[in-house]
């Protein structure tokens, strides 16, 4: 028999369970993760900043990334890489990446892949510039959940690194990233993907990219520190992500992204 | 219940104990989940360190060089190609001058098209640099052996 006792009772759980649900469903709000960032207890949390608009894809980057990583030079993967992106009048977009821009881009043929190329005149072009691209170090890493055996793993700071004695080379986090940066390194057989230059982020110096880049196109900094100059830019400029709708919160921010950029 | 029933059960019961017996030596004694939870976090604690002792090759601060290679630092530094840094061209550092006693110069024409190859793209840096046509541009000699690098303008050349 329901009395009114256990009438009110069985309402206030019955309240207590619909407010649990809807706060486990509720849609990830890019202000309140922001707010979990910066208020975990670590004191780094490693980002980057690319700004398109200064890149002019001459690829020192890529080259100083194998070499400083011992990425064997002429195969063809890299941590990090820069793509070219041409618009033309009839709307169409052409990329490309030729050897992940290693050597630059030193023709204004545009790789189509298979020995193909198409060849753009000057007149027909829009828009046209370069998009270097590296991990996202995202806040929420899909690569790692996957891992089965916890050979990925994201560091207190944010990195998300590759454990090469622990992997097993399954390939299930090259699958899972949604930027394509990781591959199996030719030599250990084991995932690799750019670490934000581990070694020398944690000795003070920058990453081997940002050293390399005469434009100052890359930038790294520390998002905890309202200080660094990379934090600013992202804290009070324009600035988007790649692939946001993925829900992996990459941490790579990009000024002067356009929609074209995949 | 009936003896064929124990008999298997043992056996499975056993090699579950193998299993993880084994476990105990071969999973390393600071595997653990770290500071980012249980789904990210889990990992071999020691393997952050193993990657902050890779070895460092490029220097690429402007101070490595200059105290030796003055008279180069000097003159790069009031040209336009200040903003490059030597170790583009001139290959990583390590540990110059004790190992590698000398570095070698990439003086390809390629290394100079990266930038100077001209590329009329409206919406990036790029377009602003002066470029020269290599097909037609004194094709097959290195840019050297007219262009001082360190000194780029017209007054630098050789």
């Amino acid at each position: 028999m329901i009395t009114r006792r256990n009438l009110l009772e069985i309402a206030l759980k019955g309240t207590a369970g619909l407010a649990l649900s809807a706060a486990a469903f509720e849609l990830a709000d890019p202000k309140k993760l922001f707010a979990d960032i910066m208020s975990d207890k670590a004191k780094v949390r490693w980002v980057f900043l690319v700004d398109t608009y200064k890149c002019v894809g001459c690829g020192f980057c890529v080259k100083a990334c194998k070499t400083e990583n011992e990425i064997p030079y002429d195969a063809n993967v890299t941590r990090t890489w820069v793509e070219r992106y041409v618009q033309t009048k009839d709307g169409k977009v052409f990329a490309d990446t030729p050897k992940g821009g290693r050597d630059g881009f030193i023709t204004e043929k545009i790789a189509l892949g298979s020995g193909q190329f198409k060849d753009i005149k000057k007149e027909d072009i829009t828009k046209a510039f370069f998009v270097p691209k590296l991990c996202n170090q995202c806040e929420n890493p899909s690569c790692v959940q996957v891992c089965p055996v916890g050979a990925t793993y994201q560091a207190p700071d944010g990195v998300v690194l590759v454990d090469r004695t622990w992997c097993i080379g399954c390939g299930y986090c090259i699958m899972a990233c949604p930027y394509g940066v990781r591959f199996f390194h030719p030599k250990y057989h084991t995932a690799e993907k750019c670490n934000f230059c581990y070694h020398r982020i944690n000795k003070g110096m920058k990453t081997a990219c940002v050293g390399a880049c005469p434009f100052g196109a890359r930038m790294i900094g520390n998002l905890k520190n309202p200080d660094d100059p990379v934090t600013k830019v992202i804290m009070n400029e324009r600035v988007s992500v790649l692939k946001e709708e993925f829900g992996t919160k990459p941490q790579v921010y990009y000024i002067g992204l356009d929609k074209e950029v995949k | 219940m009936k003896n064929h029933v124990f008999r298997p059960l043992i056996v499975v019961i056993g090699l579950v104990m193998i299993v993880l017996f084994i476990r105990l030596f071969v999973v390393p004694k600071d595997f653990g989940v770290g500071e980012r939870g249980y789904m990210y976090g889990w990992h071999r604690k020691s393997s952050e360190d193993d990657w902050k002792a890779f070895k460092v090759k490029y220097q690429f601060s402007p101070d490595y060089c200059k105290d030796c290679h003055s008279a180069n630092y000097d003159t790069i530094m009031k040209s336009p190609h200040a903003v490059i840094k030597c170790e583009n061209c001139h290959g990583p550092a390590l540990d110059h001058p004790s190992d590698p006693l000398k570095l070698s110069v990439d003086k390809s024409r390629e290394q100079c098209l990266r930038c100077h190859f001209p590329l009329p793209y409206p919406t990036s840096g790029r377009s602003a640099i002066r470029g020269v046509d290599p097909e037609k541009h004194n094709p097959g000699v290195e840019c050297v052996m007219c262009h001082n690098p360190h000194k780029p303008g017209l007054g630098g050349m050789k």
